[in-house]
């Protein structure tokens, strides 16, 4: 939930009520039912294809949806008798490309969504935001002699001098290499927490929406899996699926049994909720900890890579038929070919039943 | 950087043959051009004077008037309809996506022809009017005549749109598709969205086509005779005709080549910023709007009037005429024998013309430098020369040659007679200077989608820059290149300028014998020869039409074109594939 939504007044709410949309024999995006409440973010949170960006563009106007009603801000956008051009929503859009237009000049770009204000000042407003995202001197350029992350901005930037109700960004920082990325995702995120807006970001990577969501939706598939914040999915992903998206996980089928799971890494208590019968259990990397040999679950390492801040481990555990990852403080523990024993932090280790994905 | 790498390793020896080889192709393409200077130069002794004072202005200025003209009919029809079936949904938009396409297949002298008929005093549409009207008397019904600057614009106007509707509309598809939306979502109406986006965007595809129309109007000869305009073509072939004064044509068409030249400028210039224009935007075609009502019923009048009157109408008087024709008299062994003719010179140059513009092309992609690329051009130059400039051109240095080789067969007590001019090697000569172009664009356009690493492993593999493209190349772009050769063959079917100059003595072909017809009054008669033309014409349609439609056409591990760029790519030859090869460079 966004902390502080009241206090944000320039942001439009957005509710969707049971969109959904087709092509043809496929269903893009089947029964959708989500709010955004003013002044928040929310990113929808998915491998390609799952929907995610014709949800983006539904909301837009961009594509009129199959069924299910589209509000902005109490009113309705889209529904079964009615359909709101996206010219007229007050909807602000970037696109994954950016889509600047390559024969206008920076600042023309940045003006082109106030042609009902009059010149003067909306080329006033253009050259404040572009002073805002840092790109005052470019403003008489046009968008090739820009690089990447400069025409990002100036997207960013375009989009949000309409003073739109809410903003929609389709993969916003695709398109930049690492270094940069971790930039313009935190200087983005700023700008939108300074502006209030109300903003849908479409993003594939879970660390991007950790990063930048007060809320995640993440979808499969056309359907929302699951939505909250980072932590919630982080820590009680409603099954397997939500739970890898977010995380490397040792996977490990068994039997539970009167609320009990009994596994060579350990025996779990089942959360209620998940019946007796085949289960998944998961145990999270750095849920697994060396011990001395003799306590707890047996392994012998088996190999150990160096990755900075940490190494990743394989090791071999006695009954189990592959091997487990777990992670090391860089230098301590056991070296490969020693045996040891394993400690299990329940913390770190979610069960699901079988059936469920 | 890639391919400078290949240059360093295999750009030595073998290579240079290629360079070399392809210098020769385009010295064929220059040479005619290059004799009309020497032959201007000479002077046309007392005639000049006359030339000067009646011919050239007059010519001037109504080739002038008939440029502005067409490029102002094409410009608006073509833009106006690229948009319309892009921008809007209106019933029956996916069959005039390519029915707009079918004017195509009408050569202008064959349109010219047809009206002539069609709008007779005595003809359907004035006799059908006045029956409307309940008048008796053919004078009592005022009607605008066709022979005139007017209509010769119009009638070329709409026959030669679809080059303008082609390549605008191309580009409205795949360039604008995210663009637009991007208006959209800033609050642009479709209006602003036109004028302030697409049109903009769309200037250097409409550049493209309307140069191209305008190339076309210069080349004509038939329709702007009959018509009664008489431009420069028309006066350069009655120079040489009825005067015989080979240096007399020769400079009015230098005076012709000039506004050649200021075309392809004037059309370079238009594009130079066509490089940041086509930068890599997602492919994406923005939703058009849904039209109910009468505005659908006006846009679908709209879009059918153009296929009407450009091609409808006049194909359907031809073939009734034609069928008229046959009934009457049968179908006479003349006509067999020219449509014989006619195939084997177009088969003739077709096969010389995909040959060189592959070797022009793939010698261009070997040497990645400026030197092949420059070949390349310059051996397509003959695509902006009017067919009768090129005869002109090529007359002196092919009697020349005759003659020597006359010579030289009487010294060995043979008579030779004229080889090269008497045997139609002149024209399957004219033909390839002239549509080299088109094999050579298409061939370019399909290499410039094969990566480079592909010829660097194959060479690496150890295969010669031949043996790559025999086992490599050839393969992956068969379809560009069949794509490419039925184009040359079908323009070189309805060629007519440089036909009437350069044809030996009782040579027809169908496009030769509909002129002889015309000329004498009797259209009627060259009613069958005219559908043969037609007919053929509607097959490259058809392809650029199931090109279009298609979203892509599957390479077996290539890049995947459009059907739209490859169907651009085909039709407007040397032209478009800069935009594909330097998409997403820097």
């Amino acid at each position: 939930m966004s902390q502080a939504g009241e206090l944000r007044a320039s942001g439009a709410s957005l509710e969707l009520e049971g969109v959904r949309q087709t092509f043809g024999a496929t269903l893009a995006v089947d029964d959708v039912s989500l709010r955004v409440e003013p002044g928040e973010i929310v990113c929808l949170l998915g491998h390609s294809g799952c929907g995610k960006t014709t949800l983006l563009r539904v909301v837009a106007g961009l594509e009129r949806p199959g069924a299910g009603r589209v509000l902005l801000d109490g009113r309705e956008v889209a529904g079964p008798s009615r359909f709101t051009p996206p010219e007229q929503r007050g909807v602000g859009m970037m696109f994954q490309d950016y889509a600047l237009f390559p024969h206008l000049t920076i600042v023309d770009n940045v003006m082109f969504g106030l042609s009902r204000t009059p010149a003067a000042k909306a080329g006033a407003i253009a050259r404040a935001a572009l002073a805002r995202v840092g790109l005052a001197r470019y403003a008489e350029d046009y968008p090739h002699m820009l690089s990447g992350g400069e025409q990002q901005r100036v997207a960013l930037a375009r989009a949000l001098a309409p003073h739109p109700g809410i903003l929609l960004m389709d993969e916003p920082f695709s398109n930049l290499d690492q270094r940069m990325r971790e930039r313009i995702r935190q200087e983005t995120s700023s700008l939108l927490r300074e502006k209030g807006a109300t903003a849908l970001v479409v993003t594939h990577d879970p660390q991007e929406a950790m990063l930048l969501a007060d809320r995640i939706a993440l979808m499969r598939a056309g359907r929302i899996v699951q939505a909250g914040t980072a932590q919630e999915l982080y820590e009680r992903p409603n099954g397997l699926f939500a739970a890898r998206f977010f995380c490397d996980l040792n996977e490990i089928p068994a039997t539970a049994e009167n609320g009990c799971v009994v596994t060579p890494l350990g025996t779990f208590a089942a959360p209620a909720g998940v019946p007796d019968g085949a289960v998944t259990v998961c145990v999270r990397p750095q849920g697994i900890a060396p011990q001395e040999a003799q306590a707890g679950a047996r392994g012998v390492m088996l190999t150990r890579r160096f990755l900075g801040d940490y190494e990743v481990a394989q090791v071999a555990v006695e009954g189990l038929e592959t091997a487990v990852q777990m992670r090391l403080a860089p230098g301590r523990g056991p070296a490969p070919g020693e045996a040891t024993g394993l400690h299990v932090d329940p913390a770190h280790v979610l069960v699901f039943r079988r059936d469920s994905v | 950087m890639a391919q400078r790498a290949m240059n360093s390793v295999f750009g030595k020896g073998g290579d240079r043959r290629w360079i070399a080889a392809s210098a020769c192709v385009a010295l064929l393409v220059v040479a005619p051009v290059a004799s009309l200077a020497f032959i201007a130069a000479r002077g046309s002794g007392d005639l000049w004077p006359h030339i000067l004072a009646y011919v050239l202005p007059q010519a001037l200025r109504d080739t002038a008037i008939l440029l502005a003209g067409v490029g102002l009919v094409v410009s608006v029809l073509g833009v106006g309809l690229a948009w319309l079936v892009t921008a809007y949904d209106f019933p029956g938009r996916r069959a005039f996506d390519w029915a707009l396409l079918l004017p195509l297949a009408m050569p202008t002298y064959i349109v010219a022809f047809a009206y002539l008929d069609l709008v007779h005093p005595l003809g359907p549409i004035q006799s059908g009017l006045r029956a409307l009207l309940g008048l008796s008397d053919p004078r009592a019904l005022w009607f605008p005549d066709v022979r005139s600057m007017g209509g010769c614009i119009l009638l070329l106007g709409f026959v030669l749109y679809p080059y303008v509707y082609l390549s605008t509309r191309a580009m409205f598809l795949m360039q604008a598709g995210s663009l637009l939306e991007a208006a959209r979502m800033l609050g642009a109406g479709r209006t602003r969205m036109f004028f302030r986006v697409a049109l903009p965007l769309a200037r250097p595809a409409i550049a493209v086509g309307v140069s191209l129309a305008l190339m076309e109007t210069l080349n004509d000869i038939g329709a702007s005779e009959f018509l009664g305009v008489r431009t420069l073509s028309v006066s350069i072939y009655a120079t040489w005709i009825n005067r015989s004064n080979l240096p007399g044509a020769a400079q009015i068409a230098l005076a012709m080549l000039a506004i050649v030249v200021a075309l392809v400028l004037l059309e370079r210039w238009a594009r130079r910023r066509q490089r940041y224009v086509s930068q890599a935007q997602r492919a994406r075609r923005a939703a058009p709007l849904r039209l109910t009502g009468w505005r659908a019923g006006l846009a679908l009048a709209a879009a059918s009037a153009p296929v009407l009157i450009g091609f409808l109408m006049p194909a359907a008087h031809i073939a009734a005429e034609a069928v008229k024709r046959v009934r009457f008299a049968g179908l006479s062994p003349q006509i067999g024998r020219e449509i014989l003719t006619t195939i084997l010179v177009a088969s003739a140059a077709t096969l010389a013309a995909v040959a060189l513009g592959f070797l022009v092309a793939y010698a261009a992609r070997l040497s990645r430098g400026a030197l092949g690329g420059g070949l390349l051009r310059l051996a397509s130059l003959g695509y902006a020369v009017p067919g009768t400039v090129l005869a002109i051109g090529l007359m002196t240095p092919l009697f020349a040659l005759d003659n020597m080789l006359a010579d030289a067969g009487a010294w060995f007590g043979v008579s030779m007679g004229l080889v090269l001019s008497g045997s139609g090697a002149a024209l399957v000569y004219a033909y390839v200077a002239r549509f080299l172009a088109i094999s050579a664009g298409g061939v370019e356009s399909g290499l410039a989608k094969l990566s480079p690493s592909l010829d660097h492993a194959a060479r690496a593999l150890g295969e010669t820059a031949g043996g790559a493209m025999r086992r490599v190349h050839l393969p992956l772009i068969r379809p560009a290149l069949g794509a490419a050769a039925l184009l040359v063959f079908v323009d070189c079917m309805k060629e007519l300028p440089a036909t009437l100059l350069l044809r030996p003595l009782n040579f027809e072909t169908l496009a030769t014998h509909l002129y002889g017809e015309a000329a004498r009054g009797t259209y009627e008669d060259g009613s069958v020869a005219a559908m043969c033309i037609i007919l053929v014409g509607l097959i490259p349609v058809m392809l650029l039409a199931r090109l279009g439609r298609r979203p892509s056409l599957a390479w077996k591990g290539a890049v995947t074109p459009t059907g739209d760029e490859m169907a651009r790519d085909l039709l407007l030859g040397d032209v478009q594939p800069t935009m594909a090869t330097k998409r997403g460079a820097p």
